[in-house]
């Protein structure tokens, strides 16, 4: 039997840039305004296409940050220093300028705001981002616990938002620093004690979302089903290469 | 022209996993190859796999994310091999992992020297997180094909969504026609 409708074909759509924000040093969010776009779930992400005058084209997966908001999209884009996409992205572009982008992807490592268990975010860099847009679009307030690892803390994202959002709603913050930290604050990098400090215990059945490099993320998930948390329930998203 | 459509250049080796990776012993690992009817075909348990025949296959792999790597070197059994002398009217096979991974593909995809199930990568062992102690290798397919820590294969009469398929990603997946999602 045919299909009658394939559910939700990926369109490359014009997306315009209506305002771009640094986020740190070498992480800018792109503020994109995408008519037709079809909204989208926390967590999931797009394909962005970017064409030279000569037609050779790259692609390359974005998180998105922002939390379902119309036609507005907002993406934030970590400078990788040899890379061939992202300088462009961070550094060249600017209100007004277009770009193509496909999406949503992802229908797995996605946050529904209308489930009440607890939830665990894990973060490991710029694997924070499609965390935040979970922490934006928890509208009914469901508590939700961050863990955030990071270089040093210049290198922390959305830091003043995350401190008011703590302040306002179930939010609790806890960073922990790999290279620098500020005084008074240990160097360390994710273990079992801070998970179980600073997480969930496995009995209240969070959902589990952990985003980072893939090393990061290894580390973080075997370390939360040695805690005793179903491997169903915690969902990973890996970027970069390992050997 | 190496590379498909939309894809780039990567040393590495990234990791694509939408869980915890499974840690599955060769002690207690078994492949089994169940036909459209529900019965049991064939099934291996790790040493009778290793006293099949054994080959290594060098090969570009694609991912869907956009990476691509070239020259990759694997040592496996061929899928040919595990399908010899399995009987069935079926044209699509479902393949299944250790912690309930599943993917769908044509059975003449996996047929005539395109397919494996591979346990070393690069000479050694294939690691956890890139679906050791064994994964499937299908590389004319985007790499999500390449069910990781595979332990069987389901024939099919009809084709069904396995689970990157049911969550929008194309059910073929040909990186030269960038089959990266459904409707593409």
């Amino acid at each position: 039997m045919a299909r009658a409708a394939v559910p939700g074909r990926l369109i490359w759509r014009v997306a315009t840039v209506d305002a771009t924000k640094d986020e740190s040093a070498t992480a800018r969010t792109l503020v994109l305004d995408v008519p037709g776009w079809p909204g989208h779930l926390a967590g999931q992400h797009v394909d962005v296409k970017l064409t030279a005058e000569d037609g050779y084209s790259v692609e390359r997966s974005y998180s998105i940050a922002s939390a379902p908001d119309g036609t507005r999209l907002e993406l934030t884009v970590q400078r990788i220093g040899d890379g061939e996409v992202s300088p462009y992205l961070t550094e060249d572009l600017r209100h007004g300028d277009q770009l193509e982008l496909r999406g949503p992807i992802g229908g797995w490592f996605v946050w529904d705001p209308s489930s009440p268990a607890p939830v665990l975010l894990v973060a490991g860099g710029s694997g924070v981002v499609p965390l935040m847009a979970m922490i934006r679009a928890d509208k009914d307030k469901v508590p939700v616990r961050l863990i955030y690892s990071v270089r040093s803390p210049a290198d922390v994202l959305y830091g003043p938002e995350l401190s008011e959002r703590a302040r306002v709603s179930p939010l609790t913050l806890t960073y922990l620093y790999t290279r620098a930290a500020p005084a008074g604050m240990p160097v360390g990098r994710i273990n079992a004690d801070i998970l179980a400090a600073a997480g969930w215990p496995p009995d209240n059945k969070p959902a589990v979302f952990v985003c980072g490099p893939t090393g990061f993320v290894e580390a973080a998930a075997n370390l939360l089903v040695a805690a005793g948390h179903n491997p169903a329930a915690v969902k990973t998203e890996r970027f970069g290469p390992t050997s | 022209m190496r590379l498909p459509p939309g894809q780039y250049l990567e040393r590495g080796f990234p990791v694509l996993s939408a869980g915890p990776t499974p840690r599955i012993s060769t002690d207690t690992w078994q492949f089994t190859i169940t036909t459209e009817t529900g019965d049991t075909a064939a099934r291996w348990n790790w040493q009778q796999l290793m006293a099949l025949p054994q080959v290594d296959v060098a090969t570009d792999i694609h991912c869907v994310t956009k990476w691509s790597k070239l020259n990759t070197h694997w040592r496996g059994v061929s899928l040919d091999t595990l399908l010899d002398g399995v009987q069935t009217n079926a044209g699509y096979v479902m393949a299944h992992s250790y912690g309930g991974y599943t993917t769908n593909l044509p059975l003449p995809d996996i047929r005539d020297g395109k397919a494996w199930v591979v346990y070393e990568y690069e000479g050694e062992p294939l690691r956890p997180e890139h679906g050791g102690p064994i994964r499937m290798l299908v590389p004319h397919l985007y790499f999500w094909k390449s069910a990781k820590w595979v332990n069987g294969l389901t024939l099919m009469l009809h084709d069904k969504h396995g689970f990157w398929e049911d969550l929008g990603y194309h059910d073929y997946g040909d990186p030269w026609r960038e089959q990266r999602y459904q409707g593409d």
